[in-house]
């Protein structure tokens, strides 16, 4: 039998995959990963794209898709932190921006706009997602 | 028969009241389930997240983030979690009570308090009882949404890091079981010191891009993370509180109606008696 580690994929709205894998490829931050069991111990930050499991045995590839997060190697476990929301510096400060005004607004009693952040971030997720789901298409 | 009508309308009136609580009642049972499950799905996410910054803190002793060093409080920063609804009972009010006494006592010992909110209901105390928020989230509705608090913690956080506060707490209300709410205080920065499990075998991460950012980047999702349970947890809570509330007040409705019914039987009686000998006495005199 072939060689397997633990995948655990979860986000903080809840558990997402679970078991065990062959293969694991993640886009990481500084390019893509592809963990084999016995990967050396590693911790990185995830972009958003797509995290494929193989599962071995000819089982058929399985696609998550993850808007960012963290990975984390051990010897016998992968685990993913997934990010659900779309997440980027600027981004993370318009929506503390964003949140603050709402607060002096509701306590004062107007509008500012970080349209384009979250419109640069918005495109690369749903570009990602494209090319995820063109992926699964092709299949 | 006086006052008959009167009766009737009053009790069509409370029989609709009593339609509402117990549609109502039925609503927030259905949710409370969801709002359970929900919370019962977060706790993974957080777990696996404790155990790899139990991990980094073990491999790296020697590197202390800013948000695990305890520093002198001057000043500290409350995150409040209410819901947006009303209609739940002693909820939030308990909730709002206990954190009032608890700035008081921070007040008394010259600590200055300032506050981010979750929920309506928070604002709306906070608007009335005074006091400095920094920001504010509302409407998260029943499924709310970690990018939803993202906001909120992270101005918390930054002013946190800038020291212009010492001290992060989390107020929310704690899901005992559907009976019991229980109002919760809880420290949330600087992360109190993990119990540390024995990690016996540790070992050296390869880190990208390299190892402060990447416990940056997990700090701040956990400490995220951990407000979202607040949230969620709350969030039970209020479902739970108004399924409670609702039907008291539709067991309630159901007593007045009784009562009111017993008094409209009883005029109606004494109206049909009086117009019995009414009529008699009226016969005799012919």
């Amino acid at each position: 039998m072939a060689m397997t580690i633990h995948v655990d994929i979860v986000s903080a709205e809840g558990a997402i995959h679970s078991g065990l894998a062959e293969m694991v490829y993640a886009p990481a931050v500084m390019g893509e990963l592809g963990i084999a069991p016995r990967h050396t111990p590693l911790v990185t930050q995830l972009k958003p794209g797509e995290v494929r499991v193989d599962e071995g045995n000819g089982k058929e590839m399985q696609y998550f898709f993850v808007s960012g997060g963290i990975l984390e190697i051990q010897p016998h476990v992968i685990t993913i932190l997934a990010d659900t929301a779309i997440r980027a510096h600027d981004l993370d400060e318009a929506a503390a921006l964003e949140a603050k005004r709402r607060a002096e607004d509701a306590l004062a009693g107007q509008q500012a706009d970080f349209e384009h952040a979250k419109a640069q971030a918005e495109l690369a997720e749903a570009a990602a997602q494209l090319r995820a789901i063109e992926r699964l298409r092709k299949k | 028969m006086a006052g008959a009508k009167e009766i009737r309308t009053k009790i069509a009136s409370i029989k609709n009241t009593q339609k509402i609580t117990s549609a109502m009642e039925m609503v927030a049972a259905a949710k409370m389930r969801k709002a359970q499950d929900r919370k019962e799905a977060t706790r993974p996410y957080a777990e696996k997240m404790r155990n790899v910054i139990g991990h980094l803190s073990h491999a790296h002793p020697e590197y202390k983030h800013s948000f695990m060093v305890e520093r002198e409080v001057k000043r500290v920063g409350y995150i409040v979690i209410s819901s947006d609804r009303g209609l739940c009972g002693g909820l939030n009010n308990n909730l709002f009570r206990q954190l009032a006494r608890e700035i008081k006592t921070q007040q008394e010992s010259g600590i200055e308090v300032e506050f981010c909110t979750i929920g309506k209901k928070a604002l709306g105390f906070f608007r009335r009882f005074g006091g400095r928020v920094l920001a504010e989230t509302t409407q998260l509705g029943d499924a709310p949404r970690i990018e939803d608090l993202i906001g909120v913690v992270k101005v918390m956080l930054d002013a946190y890091e800038n020291g212009e506060i010492d001290r992060i707490y989390i107020a929310y209300n704690n899901f005992v079981n559907t009976m019991t709410q229980k109002p919760t205080v809880e420290q949330l920065v600087p992360i109190s010191g993990e119990s540390d499990e024995e990690l016996k075998h540790h070992w050296d991460y390869i880190y990208e891009p390299d190892s402060k950012e990447v416990l940056d980047g997990l700090l701040t999702r956990y400490i995220e993370s951990l407000a979202y349970q607040g949230v969620v947890e709350n969030g039970a809570c209020e479902q739970s509180a108004r399924m409670v509330a609702m039907k008291s007040a539709s067991d309630n409705a159901g007593e007045l109606i009784d009562e009111l019914q017993l008094i409209y039987n009883k005029a109606r009686q004494a109206a049909i008696t009086q117009e019995i000998s009414e009529i008699v006495s009226g016969a005799a005199a012919v």
